[in-house]
């Protein structure tokens, strides 16, 4: 395989690890300030991207679709943190992993009936269609190039908020000592909402941002809130860089994985097999990468024990 | 009699009737559904050892449960076509004989929970409910793309396999049998609670430094409980794959894990006969809310957050109050 | 689990019985359909159903539909059969959309003696050494429209193709078919994930591997994904794929990364005759929808059963086969035939993504192969 190509597919992965960024940073943050884990993240994705794709659909405005994700996934949030999920800060991790998965039936079931059983369309607006020429004669497509302009920015704006803003210290003193900015005088039921929607609000944009590229469908989120839990393992629950060098680990071992295992399997098991056998292990590749990370570090690289 | 002890036995004989009533009425098919329940609850029995007794919440029960059910595949399969199969150099028929399918079922089960629980157990807390569903997926995405037994399409089996002395073609033997397994099973279950092993177990879930200071080893006992668990469910699996006559990844996929998790916690967490009386609501429930609505999902997610947040007890808490219950 | 589906009852036909062609008996025959109606995959059984109904209804027959929903899970399926054999006591049944559901609820329906008419699933295995006197397939078997894709690409003067499809049997299965026609050089051969939504990497390596087109089988949403991205990532050369991509359904979610890409199929809304014509028109009043391919299959799955009632009645087993077999009936996608394994031998044409107005949709360039049977045929003992 020639540089070029593979420093394409550096890129290509790059892109796939920073679109994960959007979602497990939600998950994180989720976790590392109420406890809470979500099974639901998953839906909420699926929330942006229907939003999207119905608001683009009616004004024609890929950028309207996007704010009406945000809108949507962040309102969806609020709406489930309130009726369901405050109810569950107490409780154990089992019952919380119950509730959660309550809500997917829920909400995948519902898109269903709002808006049928046939996929939605959403496409990359035309500004941003086509390739561009890189350096080395790599054309890669513009609307990619976004994202990872996107993903970066949104990571940049969370450590910024994290480490810079009143809100970002209320939530470092939540995850230390819930008790203690209670006592502050800190309105935490407010906070936890503010926290539940804004990770609910990333995972919309992840959706929205995906959607255009992929299908609008129910279910679509479950297979990315999988990935986005090894991400946090990988990462360190509760750690927002965590969530960035596990989402770029993830994605790079992914793409390449995909790429070069089954170059790898041809001195292995030949030519004939090594189609599927390559693509048999790679797609186990990151489950391997995570037991790896875990046997070496039990709570993820960034995590505290 | 404690209340507990009533539903339970009320439980039990219900079970057992309605088949025979199903069977006297002419009606095979509720015999099928009630088998379903049954073998169902022998997987939560499974799981509600590491997961009620033991606190460990595993969201990777699925492997076990598909474990089990290709055990039964392959084995049969192997029969069926008259092909023996190479392991490590050694020429092994297949069989079609039940008991042997659940010997070697139960072994793959253990084996695969002692690999799994000894890379997971040490974590904990959310840590182990990721990397069991981690592990889940890796089996789960192993079986979809390796060729050699079915991929997606997974495996048929023509005939059911037999067990000695029965038809187990016949629906009602063929509950007979799950029901007197998922019996045993539980009688097996209460004597292990009161073992001191189980009283030890149940000790490292309220308090593992307690029982560490006491000189019991939290990681070999839990470990020891997590592979007794996966056989157990093992075993469902491949009840399961026999009532099906069919084994495929879908019994592998974490939505299964999902439903095994549901079924314990809406019969009740840690009680002896929850995981039945979950069984037992979840396939009813299919059946009827399924006959009212294409969105039925949605009521069975309704239905589920109702009992998280307002039933902690699940079915038999609910029945038999929360004087009784374990903690 | 168990959609107790509602019953249609076409029992108001019996009034004209003289005027239509019913059974023999004059007895109601019991169909039990089990289909996808729910979560991933149910547009298709959705579009399956509702064909195979308007055919009922425009018949007058009397039928009964027992339908059930089988959440494209294989266990369901299996226990829905076993309802539908057991409780409901359904003469036929049909309905399976996914190869794998098939797998597990065929073998046992036949050999319990029912009938089954397949409007969509064609695996290999049921088509060769396991084909079965009850079982017969109305669609197609599974390798047909990729070996159509396979001599389409030597026609269109390629020989420099790239294939690719999901790590699962029918996409190995589809590869195989493809190769079995095509007669150029591969520039490469990729297995991707089941269930893959990102493509950026396989594109790389198409764009990298000097091919002259590209040849794919991705179902459902991994063919829209795919699509979406390859008409986004400048790469220009010409895409071929089976039907399932580019049907009725899914195209208004491709949009304009489809246009003008060739794809393979039995039937195509264009297809000029009378019979398709009129079902084309009825279905579009009936569901205010365009109808899909999977349509298409049900409707004339439906026919083909109103044609055997017509000649024998369904007590006598033996006869009632033979008068499926003869394929009497005017099918939407015109001349049909049995094979002697109890799969059709059909044209099967080339299509082209056309916009018409502001809907996607399909219009017929060529014919691939003509009266093509299937590859497994030979294998299977019936004659």
């Amino acid at each position: 395989m020639s540089g070029v190509l593979l420093l394409e597919q550096l890129l290509n992965g790059v892109q796939f690890g920073v679109m994960l960024f959007l979602m497990a940073a939600g998950l994180t943050l989720v976790f590392g300030v109420m406890g809470l884990i979500n099974l639901a993240h998953g839906s909420l994705y699926m929330v942006g991207a229907f939003a999207a794709a119905a608001v683009s659909a009616a004004t024609g405005s890929f950028l309207l679709g996007l704010g009406a994700a945000l809108a949507a996934a962040a309102a969806a949030g609020a709406l489930i943190e309130v009726a369901v999920i405050r109810r569950l800060y107490a409780r154990d991790h089992l019952d919380q992993v119950l509730a959660t998965f309550a809500l997917i039936l829920i909400f995948s079931e519902g898109t269903r009936w709002l808006f049928g059983s046939f996929p939605l369309f959403l496409d990359v607006p035309g500004w941003l269609a086509g390739p561009v020429a890189l350096p080395l004669g790599i054309d890669y497509p513009k609307y990619r190039l976004a994202v990872i302009a996107v993903g970066l920015a949104v990571a940049a704006g969370l450590f910024w908020l994290i480490a810079g803003t009143r809100l970002g210290v209320q939530i470092r003193a939540g995850e230390a000592d819930r008790e203690m900015i209670a006592a502050l005088g800190v309105d935490i039921t407010r906070l936890y909402t503010l926290v539940f929607a804004l990770g609910a609000a990333l995972a919309g944009l992840a959706g929205a941002l995906v959607g255009a590229i992929q299908s609008v469908q129910v279910g679509m989120g479950e297979p990315v809130l999988i990935l986005a839990f090894v991400v946090i393992v990988i990462g360190g629950i509760g750690s927002i860089r965590g969530a960035f060098v596990g989402a770029l680990l993830v994605g790079l071992t992914d793409t390449l994985g995909r790429v070069l295992l089954p170059l790898a399997m041809v001195h292995v098991v030949g030519p004939q097999a090594a189609a599927t056998a390559g693509s048999a292990v790679a797609s186990m590749a990151i489950y391997i990468l995570m037991a790896l990370v875990l046997v070496f570090r039990p709570a993820g690289l960034f995590g505290k024990v | 009699m404690r209340r507990e002890t009533i539903v339970n036995a009320a439980l039990a004989l219900g079970l057992l009737a309605f088949p025979l009533w199903a069977h006297w009425a002419g009606e095979p098919f509720y015999i099928t559904l009630a088998t379903r329940a049954a073998i169902l609850a022998l997987a939560g029995v499974g799981l509600n050892l590491a997961l009620g007794t033991g606190g460990l919440v595993s969201l990777g029960h699925a492997a076990f449960f598909g474990l089990g059910g290709y055990a039964m595949g392959v084995l049969a399969w192997h029969a069926q076509m008259y092909t023996p199969m190479q392991v490590f150099g050694m020429t092994v028929p297949g069989t079609k004989s039940m008991p042997v399918i659940w010997l070697v079922a139960m072994s793959g089960g253990a084996l695969l929970a002692a690999l799994i629980g000894a890379l997971s157990l040490r974590s904990s807390g959310v840590y182990f409910i990721m990397l069991t569903l981690a592990f889940g997926q890796m089996v789960y995405y192993f079986a979809i793309s390796w060729p050699a037994y079915g991929g997606e399409d997974g495996l048929s089996i023509y005939l059911r396999n037999g067990f000695p002395g029965l038809n187990t073609l016949d629906p009602l033997q063929f509950f007979a049998l799950t029901y007197a397994v998922l019996m045993a099973v539980i009688w097996g279950m209460a004597r292990l609670r009161a073992s001191p092993f189980g009283l030890a177990l149940a000790a490292a879930r309220q308090s593992p430094a307690r029982v560490q200071a006491v000189g019991i080893g939290v990681f070999p006992l839990r470990l020891a409980a997590f592979v007794l668990s996966g056989a157990v469910t093992a075993l469902a699996g491949a009840l399961f794959a026999d009532l099906n006559r069919f084994v495929s990844p879908s019994m592998l996929s974490w939505h299964t894990s999902g439903e095994l998790i549901v079924i314990v916690v809406l019969g009740g967490v840690a009680r002896l006969y929850g995981p039945v009386a979950g069984a037992v609501l979840l396939v009813t429930l299919e059946h009827v809310l399924g006959g009212v609505s294409d969105y039925w999902q949605i009521f069975l997610g309704l239905g589920l957050l109702a009992v998280v947040l307002f039933a902690r007890g699940g079915l038999i808490g609910a029945l038999a109050g929360r004087a009784v219950a374990h903690d | 689990m168990t959609r107790t589906g509602w019953r249609i009852l076409g029992a108001a036909a019996l009034a004209l019985g003289l005027m239509q062609p019913v059974g023999a008996a004059g007895e109601n025959l019991k169909v039990g359909m089990i289909t996808t109606l729910s979560g991933g995959g149910a547009g298709l059984g959705i579009d399956v159903r509702d064909g195979f109904l308007l055919a009922v209804k425009q018949a007058e027959a009397p039928i009964e539909v027992v339908i059930e929903d089988d959440q494209r899970k294989p266990d369901i399926a299996v226990q829905l059969a076993d309802k539908l054999i057991q409780s409901d006591k359904v003469d036929v049944m049909t309905g399976i959309i996914f190869s794998n559901l098939a797998m597990a609820v065929i073998p046992s329906a036949v050999a319990q003696g029912k009938i089954y008419l397949s409007p969509n699933a064609g695996p290999s295995q049921l088509a060769g050494a396991g084909c079965h006197p009850n079982y017969f397939n109305v669609a197609w078997q599974n390798d047909n429209l990729h070996e159509a894709a396979g001599a389409y690409a030597n026609s269109a003067g390629h020989t420099n193709t790239f294939i690719l499809a999901p790590n699962y049997p029918a996409g190995q299965d589809a590869l195989t078919g493809f190769k079995r026609f095509y007669e150029g050089e591969l520039a490469g051969e990729l297995y991707t994930a089941l269930g893959q939504t990102d493509y950026a990497a396989e594109i790389a390596q198409i764009r990298a591997s000097g091919a002259d087109s590209v040849f794919f089988f991705l179902p459902g949403g991994m063919g829209i994904s795919f699509l979406k991205q390859y008409a986004d990532s400048g790469v220009d050369m010409p895409v071929i794929g089976p039907a399932f991509s580019f049907d009725q359904g899914i195209l208004q979610a491709v949009g304009d990364a489809a246009l003008g890409v060739r794809n393979t199929s039995q039937w195509s809304g264009d297809l000029d005759n009378p019979v398709n014509a009129a079902f084309v028109e009825s279905f579009e009043a009936e569901y205010g929808r365009l109808p899909s391919l999977y349509a298409s299959q049900g409707f004339d799955t439906a026919n083909l059963l109103i044609s055997a009632m017509g000649k024998a009645d369904i007590a006598d087993l033996d006869a009632f086969r033979a008068a499926l077999k003869e394929a009497d009936f005017d099918s939407t996608r015109g001349a049909f035939r049995f094979n002697t394994n109890q799969h059709p031998v059909q044209d099967i044409y080339v299509r082209e993504v056309i916009r018409d107005g502001d809907v996607f949709t399909n219009r017929i360039v060529a014919t691939a192969l003509r009266e093509r049977g299937d590859a497994y045929a030979a294998e299977c003992p019936m004659e």
